[in-house]
């Protein structure tokens, strides 16, 4: 319990510190949401300042600062300028987006990488796991962009796949089975995209982490013992290598999530990738706070999701 | 330390004996495709006498723990025979070993590393005979407490994790769990390096005892020649892959005869004279 409560304290640590940096960052940016409107000779200075004081731009950063973790704290998010509405229902609605996005391509990848990994490490230095390791290089190589582009334009020459957005228009329309069917031919390509990309450094963990403790005495020991090849993978290595692939699962939601910005914004999801994006150019600052706070929840809740499943799967954890 | 009490057992048939054993391992250089053969060890000819201890001592690389590992079975050997009670072991298949492999049993060096991190002294203990598929889930674990009082662990600490143990208590358990299937055979491979003079002279009589009782024949692999002379019969002295000399323990420390036996017997005595002139 005192390992939660740790892990908990220093999450919301780690969450207070990201508050305050963006605050910071958004601050030294020149201009605000307003600037342009200056260049409108039908908007009065006047107009411009109210609207600026209505907001609270106009007063210090730490003041801003107290007012918005004030409302957090409450629930509210602060203002959306260019939407005019409250920034949390903009963001629970991509967040829920974004989450199946990435809850999708993570499972995908996870799928992949854990039984091809394992197999690489069986056959380690064979033709199999050499051609293995040539194709996880070389992904390694392609920039995520490219790849991306790549992906969406086999779809539009295939015409295979939906390239944009997360229904069709005639969604409203299906019954529930074609509307999961709609959903899921839109998600195909950006998680396919995503789950190649996380992909690589993935299968390369899984097969040195099988590979080290296919060596260890012990499991010389059950070799010795007349344990099955199966039964010493399954049941004796995968256990054991399983702490630092735990681990790396927490370190590969931040991946997921920084090519998730990438990918929505090329493949056309509506998560929180573009709402970002747009937010940055418009100077819409507690969007922009909404959503760098929204990725760092994701991120430190992935690690700490990591911690409990190490936490139930290593008994050594465990111990006092 | 005090000297561990040797059986006189008939001699006369050999529990195992290894004839002609080779092993070469096929190697390939990096960024080439030609293919060389690394020699681990040649010709090797041994005799394991029930209740006896035979010691292999040698340098790092003389190919003492390959040796071990094909008469273990966890490795295939190139060519030449292994014989356990004049069953021809390499003769055997897959399935037909399955049964066999309870009768030789291996420890390690590092104890640590020996034990699965993730199960209990009892799992531990338990596991060659799940593996074996001997008994009940409760015969087993009656069984693993049974060896943990044998081998000196108190049976309360079942529960407990191979990382909440000494080292001298990891070793311990790792010679229970060889013991568990009621080997023929135990090699002990390094067995006590990696422990301190005070655990070095626990175990060995503890193994020594194991040995009485359990009318065990032991393989010692090990480099220091001090221990291997209170605790083996006969020692084969391994150098570059080849047993160079092979004798009784008394015979070989009174006379020597190849160079690298000389050499370490001169080494272990110069290390002796220099802690003797310390405590004088």
């Amino acid at each position: 319990m005192k390992y939660f409560a740790r892990r908990l304290f220093h999450a919301t640590l780690l969450l207070v510190a990201v508050s305050i940096f963006s605050f910071a960052i958004l601050q030294l940016a020149p201009g605000d949401f307003f600037s342009p409107m200056r260049l409108n000779p039908q908007i009065s200075s006047r107009t411009i300042t109210g609207l600026r004081s209505q907001y609270g731009l106009d007063r210090s950063l730490p003041v801003r600062y107290a007012h918005w973790l004030h409302g957090v704290l409450k629930g509210d998010l602060g203002p959306s300028l260019a939407y005019n509405s409250p920034v949390a229902p903009l963001l629970g609605v991509r967040a829920r987006n974004t989450l199946l996005l990435t809850g999708t391509a993570m499972l995908l990848a996870w799928l992949i990488a854990i039984p091809l990994g394992m197999w690489s490490a069986v056959h380690r230095g064979k033709w199999g796991d050499r051609a293995a390791g040539a194709v996880t290089s070389g992904l390694l190589t392609v920039p995520d962009l490219v790849l991306f582009l790549v992906l969406l334009l086999v779809a539009v020459r295939t015409g295979w796949f939906p390239t944009g957005g997360m229904v069709s228009a005639a969604f409203s329309d299906l019954n529930m089975w074609n509307k999961v069917k709609d959903i899921a031919a839109h998600l195909f390509l950006p998680a396919l995209g995503l789950a190649i990309a996380t992909l690589p450094p993935l299968v390369r963990h899984v097969r040195s982490a099988v590979i080290e403790v296919l060596e260890a005495p012990f499991i010389r020991a059950a070799r010795a013992h007349g344990i099955a090849e199966r039964r010493v993978l399954f049941r004796y290595a995968l256990p054991v290598a399983a702490n630092p692939l735990i681990s790396l699962f927490g370190l590969s939601v931040a991946t997921m999530l920084s090519a998730s910005l990438l990918v929505e914004v090329v493949l056309s999801w509506p998560g929180i990738g573009p709402l970002l994006v747009d937010a940055i150019l418009a100077k819409d600052v507690y969007v922009v706070i909404g959503t760098v706070m929204l990725s760092s929840v994701f991120l430190v809740a992935g690690n700490l999701f990591a911690d409990l499943l190490l936490f139930a799967a290593d008994p050594r954890m465990r111990v006092e | 330390m005090k000297p561990c009490p040797k059986s006189n057992s008939n001699r006369t048939e050999p529990l195992l004996r290894v004839t002609g054993l080779s092993k070469q391992y096929l190697q390939q250089r990096t960024f080439a495709r030609t293919e060389f053969t690394v020699s681990a060890f040649q010709d090797v000819d041994l005799a394991l006498f029930r209740g006896r201890t035979l010691a292999l001592v040698g340098e790092s690389g003389a190919g003492k723990s390959s040796l071990a590992r094909c008469i273990a079975l966890l490795e295939r050997p190139s060519s030449g025979q292994i014989e356990l009670e004049g069953q021809y072991l390499l003769a055997v298949d897959r399935k037909a070993l399955f049964p066999i492999r309870r009768r030789i049993q291996m420890t390690f060096q590092d104890p640590a590393s020996a034990l699965n991190p993730g199960l209990s002294a009892c799992e531990i203990i338990a596991e060659p005979l799940a593996i074996q598929r001997e008994g009940t889930k409760l015969q087993r674990r009656e069984r693993a407490l049974e060896l943990m009082e044998q081998v000196g662990l108190d049976a309360k600490w079942e529960r407990k994790l191979p990382l909440a143990f000494s080292g001298g208590q990891r070793q311990r358990l790792v010679i229970a769990r060889a013991l568990a299937l009621r080997p023929s055979v135990l090699i002990l491979d390094e067995a006590l390096s990696n422990l301190d003079a005070a655990n070095q002279s626990l175990i060995l009589e503890l193994l020594a005892e194991l040995q009485i009782s359990h009318s065990l024949a032991y393989l010692y692999i090990s480099h220091d020649l001090r221990l291997v002379s209170q605790f083996a019969d006969e020692v084969a002295v391994m150098y570059q892959g080849r047993i160079v000399e092979h004798k009784q323990v008394h015979e070989l420390l009174a006379a020597p005869e190849h160079s690298y036996t000389k050499e370490l017997l001169a080494t272990v005595r110069s290390v002796e004279s220099i802690l003797l002139e310390r405590s004088a």
